[in-house]
This record gives C-alpha cells, sequence and structure tokens, in this order.
C-alpha cells in the first residue's frame, strides 16, 4: 500500500505542467509572506528595544523615569505565577486525560458529554476564564482579586483544556499491545497505567504541557481583567500578594507617553520571546529526543 | 524500559519543574524577608490610567524615604476604580473626573468614607495632523459641533465646521467610554457627560491616538498634555476659544484655569478607614508636600499656590 502512495506521488511530482508550477508558488509565496512578517516584527522589536539589553532590564522595578524602569516584578511575577499555574493545571489535566482515555467507557452518554466539552473548551476566548475566576473569587469572598492565586487559577483553566487535549493524544500514541502485554503479564489496570502506559507517553505529555504553560506565559487578557497591577516595586511574595507578569507590563509600557517606555517595552517583550522559544525549543529536544516510535 | 523511564524523566521532571523551582526559590527568600512588613504596609491604589504615573511617581519617591512601604498601583479606569475602592479593595483611588454622586452614594452604603485631594493639573489638548494648516484656533461651539452626538454620520468634512476651512474629511480620535478623560471631555464640550458622537476611533491607548492622527491631514484627537509635549514634532496643538479668545495649551495656562473649559484637575481620593493606618496618611501628607517633584517626574501641570493650601487642608482633614 505504502509503495503504490509513493509512486503515485512521484508521479504527478513529475508532471511538471503550467498549473503545478502555479500552485507551489502559491505556496511558496504564503510561506514567504509568513516568514517575512515573522522577520519584520522580530527585527524591528530587536532594534526598538536596542540600548536596554542591560541588567538593569533585569534588576530593576518599574519606574516613572523610563531610563530607571527595568521589568523585575514583572519577570519574577510571571515566573510565580506561571509556576502556580502548573502546578494546578498540569496533574489535573494529567489525571483527566488518563480518565478519559483509560478508563472512561465511551459509550456512556456523560463521557461523551464531557470529552466534546473539552474540546470546545479550547476554543473559548481567553478573557472569559478571566470572568469565571473574578467569579469563583468572589464566590469565594476573596477582597484582592489582583492576586497571584487568583492569576494562576485564570491561567490554569485557561490551559487546561489543552493538558487534557495533548495528553490524550500521548496516551493514545501507546500501541494497545503494551497495555495488552501488561494485563497478560498479571498487572492491574492501575498498574498498567502508572508503570506502563503513563512512561511510554510522557515525552508526548511533556511536549504538550510545555506548549500549554508557555502559552500562559504569553497571556495578558484574563489578568488585565482581574486588574492585574502595572505599578509595582516588590517581588511577589505569596499565594495573595499583588502582582504584575511581562505581557501586562509591556501593554502598559507600550501605552505611556514617553517614547523611552516603548525601548523598555520591546526589550521586555524580546525577553518574554527567549523565554518563549527556549521552552518551545525544551519541548521539541524531548520530543525528537524521547518520542518513541512503535 | 526501566532505563529509558529514568532517562526521561532525568530530563523532563526537572524540565517541567524548571520554572517551579526558579520561582519558589526566589519569592521563598523574598517572602521570608519582607512578609511581616508586607501584609501591613502595602498601599493600594487604583483607578484612572491617566493618573497612574502620578501615583507612581508619589510611590517611588515615598519609597525612597520610606523602604518598608510597597505602592501599587493599577489602571482600573476611574469608573472601575471607585467600584473596587468602595468595596474596601484599595486604600486610594485615582480619579481624572470627581466622583459622581451614585459613585459616592456607593461607598457611603458599604460605610465607606473618604477625602477628596487635587494632586495636579492636566490640559486635555487638542491635536490635529502637522500639514493642518487651517486650524489652528477652534472654539468650543465648533469642537461641540464636530463631536456632539448629532454630528454622528453628518459631520463628515473640515468645511461644515467653519465656512473657509477645505474639504478635507474629518477623522476623529478619541478617549473610549470607560475612561475619566472621556467624561470630562464631553461634559467640557458637549455639555453632558457621556453625550458624543460614537463614530469616530475610541481608543484607552493615546498612543493610538498619537499615530492616528499623525497619519492622516483631517484627523484630530484629544488626549492629556504630557502626551502633547512627547509628540511635539509630530503634532500640532489647536488653541481652544472658550470665549475669551485663543489660549495654547500649556503647564501655564493650564495652572491658571485659563485654558478654559478644558484644563482639569486630577483627584486621588483617600479612604478614611485606611487613612487610620499611619503609612496611608502618611503617603497622602507626603504626596501634597512634594506635588511639583511628583507633578514635574510624570510630566503632569503642578497645583497653583491655592491649590496646594486646599489640598493640605483637605489632608489635613484625614487625621
Amino acid at each position: 500500500m505504502s509503495v503504490a502512495t509513493n509512486w503515485s506521488i512521484e508521479g504527478k511530482n513529475h508532471e511538471k505542467n503550467f498549473k503545478s508550477i502555479i500552485f507551489l508558488g502559491v505556496l511558496w509565496l504564503s510561506l514567504f509572506v509568513a516568514f517575512l512578517f515573522l522577520i519584520i516584527l522580530l527585527v524591528t522589536t530587536a532594534m526598538n528595544g536596542w540600548g536596554r539589553y542591560d541588567m538593569r532590564l533585569f534588576t530593576s522595578y518599574n519606574n516613572t523615569t523610563p531610563a530607571d524602569a527595568g521589568a523585575r516584578a514583572a519577570i519574577l511575577g510571571s515566573l510565580f505565577v506561571v509556576s502556580v499555574t502548573a502546578l494546578m493545571a498540569i496533574p489535573v489535566g494529567i489525571a483527566a486525560a488518563v480518565y478519559l482515555e483509560e478508563f472512561a467507557d465511551r459509550s456512556k452518554w456523560y463521557n461523551k458529554v464531557i470529552e466534546l466539552n473539552i474540546q470546545n473548551l479550547a476554543a473559548v476566548p481567553a478573557i472569559l476564564y478571566g470572568m469565571l475566576t473574578l467569579g469563583i473569587l468572589t464566590i469565594l469572598g476573596l477582597k484582592n482579586k489582583n492576586v497571584v492565586i487568583g492569576g494562576s487559577l485564570a491561567l490554569a483553566l485557561l490551559i487546561l483544556p489543552v493538558v487534557i487535549l495533548t495528553t490524550r493524544e500521548a496516551l493514545r500514541a501507546v500501541p494497545q499491545e503494551i497495555r495488552d502485554g501488561s494485563l497478560a503479564l498479571g498487572a492491574t489496570e492501575v498498574q498498567t497505567v502508572t508503570k506502563q502506559t503513563l512512561p511510554a507517553a510522557i515525552p508526548g505529555i511533556a511536549t504538550g504541557t510545555i506548549l500549554a504553560v508557555s502559552r500562559a506565559i504569553g497571556e495578558a487578557a484574563p489578568l488585565l481583567l482581574l486588574g492585574a497591577l502595572v505599578f509595582i516595586t516588590y517581588d511577589p511574595n505569596g499565594l495573595l500578594a499583588g502582582f504584575t507578569t511581562m505581557p501586562i507590563q509591556i501593554f502598559s509600557w507600550t501605552s505611556a507617553a514617553q517614547e523611552e517606555f516603548k525601548q523598555v517595552a520591546a526589550a521586555t517583550s524580546m525577553l518574554l520571546l527567549a523565554i518563549l522559544l527556549s521552552m518551545n525549543g525544551v519541548a521539541i529536544f524531548i520530543r525528537n529526543k524521547f518520542a518513541k516510535r512503535w | 524500559m526501566p532505563r529509558f523511564n529514568v532517562k526521561v524523566a532525568a530530563v523532563v521532571i526537572p524540565a517541567a519543574l524548571l520554572l517551579a523551582a526558579c520561582g519558589g526559590t526566589n519569592t521563598d527568600t523574598e517572602g521570608a524577608a519582607s512578609a511581616p512588613a508586607a501584609s501591613s504596609s502595602e498601599i493600594r491604589i487604583d483607578g484612572s490610567s491617566t493618573v497612574a504615573p502620578l501615583s507612581a511617581a508619589a510611590g517611588e519617591l515615598f519609597k525612597a524615604e520610606n523602604a518598608d512601604v510597597n505602592v501599587s498601583v493599577g489602571t482600573s479606569g476611574t469608573g472601575g476604580g471607585f467600584k473596587k475602592f468602595c468595596a474596601g479593595e484599595t486604600d486610594i483611588s485615582n480619579a481624572s473626573r470627581a466622583i459622581k454622586d451614585e459613585e459616592a452614594a456607593e461607598c457611603a452604603a458599604a460605610g465607606i468614607e473618604f477625602t477628596e485631594i487635587i494632586v495636579a493639573n492636566d490640559a486635555l489638548t487638542i491635536v490635529v495632523n502637522k500639514e493642518n494648516d487651517w486650524a489652528t484656533c477652534l472654539t468650543v461651539e465648533e469642537l461641540n459641533k464636530m463631536w456632539a452626538p448629532e454630528a454622528e454620520g453628518t459631520i463628515t468634512s473640515w468645511s461644515q465646521i467653519r465656512a473657509g476651512f477645505p474639504d478635507v474629511p474629518l477623522d476623529l480620535y478619541g478617549a473610549g467610554t470607560d475612561s475619566g478623560t472621556f467624561d470630562y471631555f464631553t461634559k467640557a464640550i458637549n455639555g453632558e457627560e457621556g453625550a458624543s458622537r460614537t463614530d469616530y476611533n475610541p481608543t484607552e491607548d493615546d498612543n493610538v491616538t498619537v499615530q492616528g492622527v499623525e497619519g492622516a491631514q483631517g484627523a484630530l484627537g484629544y488626549f492629556g498634555l504630557s502626551y502633547y509635549e512627547e509628540n511635539m514634532d509630530k503634532l500640532k496643538a489647536v488653541e481652544v476659544d472658550g470665549g475669551a479668545g485663543c489660549v495654547a495649551p500649556s503647564i501655564e495656562t493650564a495652572q491658571a484655569g485659563t485654558y478654559a473649559p478644558l484644563s482639569r484637575p486630577l483627584f486621588i481620593y483617600v479612604s478614611k478607614t485606611a487613612a487610620a493606618r499611619p503609612e496611608v496618611l502618611a503617603f497622602a501628607e507626603y504626596f501634597v508636600a512634594n506635588d511639583e517633584a511628583i507633578t514635574t517626574k510624570a510630566l503632569f501641570v503642578p497645583l497653583s499656590p491655592e491649590q496646594v493650601t486646599a489640598a493640605e487642608a483637605a489632608v489635613a482633614g484625614l487625621k
């Protein structure tokens, strides 16, 4: 079968008629346009931030004098909030996915409803998670909504569907034979999941969750809804402390009057981009290094 | 299989917990150092994004002398800030207009008593494109013709504003409806707070107005004086005739009140409950006592001597 497919593709490729050349040209053009915009964005941002790639960016707090402004509170805030987000979303997400993939009876209507809704949840606009969190925090009676635990909860709800979906994909890629073999050798279902299926799926799960967490780092909308602060001169020092994150700080700087703030914003954007790229890099590394072909 | 798992775990677990670890250690040490002070001596400020740089500047200078007090500033808008303020969530509310009766009633219902303190002046500056050589001074009536709710869909060209103006399409930029700037501008120009045509480009980000007005010959927008001062090379400010001749927006005319009706006072509202805490009271006193340094740092117009006297009296009332 695969031989036949290969042959037919090759056959078409050799047909260098006019239409296929046009088609190929359009594809290349699309790729070029997408790539061009990315390059322009990267280069202009990198250039706008020129002169601010220094230690002040990491060590100074925000300041109304642009030259003294730094992103320390925002960097620490982002890392703290996203760590708490990961601690909340990843265990719950993986557990939910294991249930749905390994234990749930798919013929039952409630499992079908859950499955459908998780897929829909992944497409819900981020700001709605902010509103949901605001409601939860109000019910919990929390006076200040712009606190680390609130922001983390919003982001955890936001990435939870993505974590569940990618974990399920990873579990599905583990061949049924592994499970059958384990069960045949006398392992219980729980032992099969914890000792065989889950470890075999870890590369896929890790890739998916890292990508989900990197989405959380770049998100500003739900946090803005919670009233995230823009001016802070202390490190986030607890789950109930006020916080700011890098996207919020960038957003606030770009709307400031002074031109120099845009420079700080651009430099912080590049830093955020570097963090995102390195997280995605780790994800790709894990996938390439540990992904098993069965 | 087992060996494979160990390798995976060795890479995956540190990778996944890398952030958790960084954030964790950092915050733990910081928390241990400042935890006792942090809970009691944080001054929470929220409200107008226009006033936020002022409170931030005040916070910076205040913190330089009171290292154990943290000042945090949010930008929920004047109205949003009052909601939080009246719910007891914040100690001080920034406002680019005076509190409305219904907002005051909300505070009263929640048992929040407050004091209004004037902290700076601002001049809402009307800006046009550099290539606009016809509009150097506009009367309030002309601005009203441009921005009135009735103008929607009908006033679309400069030639409709004044006989002799060229037939260039009018392209309007203004503040979003959530902002105190919008409330103030509509009250001053259209006579009623919130009454405005809706077919203009509303934005909460004044830099969008800068870009928009810079880009079209017939564009006109309004924002605080500091945005004009930072973008003088790109935009032209229009003089405003409020009935007593054309006056250009500037620090002097805003302070003297001759730039009427578009010069406006900026306020902070201090909760009396919060002012019972010594650091909040000290901050309010510091704000007024160092008003000139703070307003200059944040690019606003300092208070006039009479305004300083009024502000000092208001702070004294907090004790």
